[in-house]
């Protein structure tokens, strides 16, 4: 039996065309016990979720940017790989906010239904790089926090959180690491290699203050549920010297942002960069509202 | 499962329920189809609440575009045989390891080319990033040949969870199923 597209094999059995990308799939959370704690406030457990999922499906986006685009095919398969597993934690924690939230929105409304502003990741994630040298800077930089929160998240009292941060712990693990070796293979290889990795350490540095800010949500959740970011600053700052350290690059001085008055990411004030992500993001959901593809 | 809840309806009977196991541990891995889901570990339990059969699944990986996929399966295969309103539902809590694929699933695998995992790291998370450059998993066995003088040649692969070494003896390439 012959098939024009790879999709209608996968699909024979089921009518069903969609593999891994587009809208409308089964939710991840079918079945799961998604009740809100007691004690635990709802609203602001669904705004702590909407942010570490923010975080995820930003960051998944503009490594998805990197496809055919990475200077090997391997490398390719790799930040498509991290991409995927983002993906997975942000329609997790998503999926999460809208049950807590009482709203019942799912994964695709909060991805392709939400302007600019009502996205909460911090600025680290939507950042461009200017080649993959910055690439690797900020992923060593996301996947050390990350992995810093996420592991604390493990013992949240909310079981979802818990359940979520124990899986995405193993993944960002093998995420840090690899940009930790390319880091590392970068800062080793040639004069050029070397002064683009320290640019892209460069590019990064002004973004990483506010990694370390406790937010509205964190704070009305406390740390029994949501671990305090500024708990997180000696765990990330002593991997980070320890790679920089094998590599031979300092890290850099660099000012805070100075155009952000105080306001962050998570407070919803995006660069300019954020707003030309969510309309690629958002672009078919917006010309065909209710499609699924 | 509760003894009273699966005698108490002949629809979900002992024989019944042993049945509807039998066909959710065949259902193979979309991905990896020469394993059942059984063979990797995902399957974590099938039991019977009233007349309803529910299935419990574990996705390997929080992004595991194959778990939309094997839900459907599963749940078509039992219609099938005419449990009809089966309920699969996903276990998030304890995350899947590599360590739960089977023996038989391990054996299954190598038979395909493809190098089964070792033993999942205990290093503890947020630990100390490692400072020298691999070439992968020392000793990793060639599927092929048989050789340990294998090298990695790719962090990532196909699937998110594989990555890809070559042996140096017999120049074949191969997947290997990393350790989580």
């Amino acid at each position: 039996m012959g098939f024009d597209t790879a999709y209608e094999a996968i699909a024979e059995d089921t009518g069903d065309q969609r593999w891994a990308f587009g809208t409308g799939f089964a939710d991840p959370l079918a079945g799961v016990d998604t009740t809100v704690p007691d004690g635990v406030p709802a609203a602001d457990l669904a705004a702590y979720c909407l942010m570490l999922g923010d975080d995820a499906l930003i960051m998944s986006h503009r490594l998805q940017e990197w496809l055919a685009r990475a200077p090997e095919l391997e490398e390719e398969t790799a930040l498509a790989n991290i991409a995927l597993d983002l993906l997975g934690q942000a329609r997790l924690l998503l999926s999460r906010a809208g049950r807590a939230d009482g709203t019942g929105r799912d994964e695709d409304a909060y991805a392709f239904g939400r302007a600019g502003h009502e996205f909460r990741n911090v600025t680290l994630a939507e950042a461009t790089d200017a080649d993959f040298g910055g690439l690797t800077a900020r992923l060593l930089v996301f996947s050390t926090w990350r992995l810093a929160l996420l592991t604390r998240l493990r013992s949240s009292r909310d079981p979802v959180l818990a359940a979520v941060a124990a899986q995405g712990v193993r993944e960002i693990t093998y995420h840090r690491d690899y940009a930790a070796q390319w880091l590392l293979r970068l800062a080793g290889g040639t004069d050029h290699s070397r002064a683009r990795i320290a640019a892209g350490l460069a590019a990064v540095t002004p973004l990483t203050a506010e990694l370390f800010e406790i937010s509205d949500p964190e704070r009305a959740l406390g740390p029994a549920v949501a671990p305090d970011p500024a708990g997180l600053r000696a765990e990330v700052g002593t991997v980070l010297a320890a790679v920089l350290e094998q590599a031979g690059l300092a890290w850099p001085d660099a000012p805070g942002r100075p155009d952000m008055a105080g306001r962050r990411g998570r407070d919803g004030v995006h660069t300019e960069a954020m707003g030309q992500l969510v309309a690629e993001l958002q672009e078919v959901a917006r010309a065909l509202p209710g499609a699924t593809w | 499962m509760s003894p009273a809840r699966t005698t108490a309806t002949p629809g979900a009977g002992p024989l019944a329920l042993a049945r509807a196991r039998d066909i959710a541990e065949s259902v193979p891995d979309p991905e990896l189809p020469m394993l059942t889901l059984s063979d990797l570990g995902i399957l974590r339990g099938v039991t019977a609440e009233g007349q309803r059969i529910v299935v419990a699944l574990t996705p390997t990986y929080s992004g595991c575009p194959a778990l939309h996929e094997m839900r459907g399966d599963v749940a078509r295969r039992l219609a099938a045989a005419g449990f009809a309103d089966a309920e699969i539902r996903t276990v998030l809590s304890p995350a899947w390891s590599s360590d739960w694929i089977t023996a038989a699933g391990r054996r299954k695998l190598a038979a395909a080319g493809i190098a089964p995992p070792g033993p999942a790291p205990r290093r503890p998370a947020g630990g100390p990033v490692p400072l020298t450059l691999t070439a992968g998993r020392p000793g990793l066995r060639c599927p092929a040949c048989g050789s340990r003088d294998t090298t990695l040649t790719a962090a990532f692969s196909a699937t998110a969870c594989k990555d890809l070494y070559r042996c140096q003896t017999c120049a074949e390439p191969f997947e290997h199923v990393k350790e989580i």
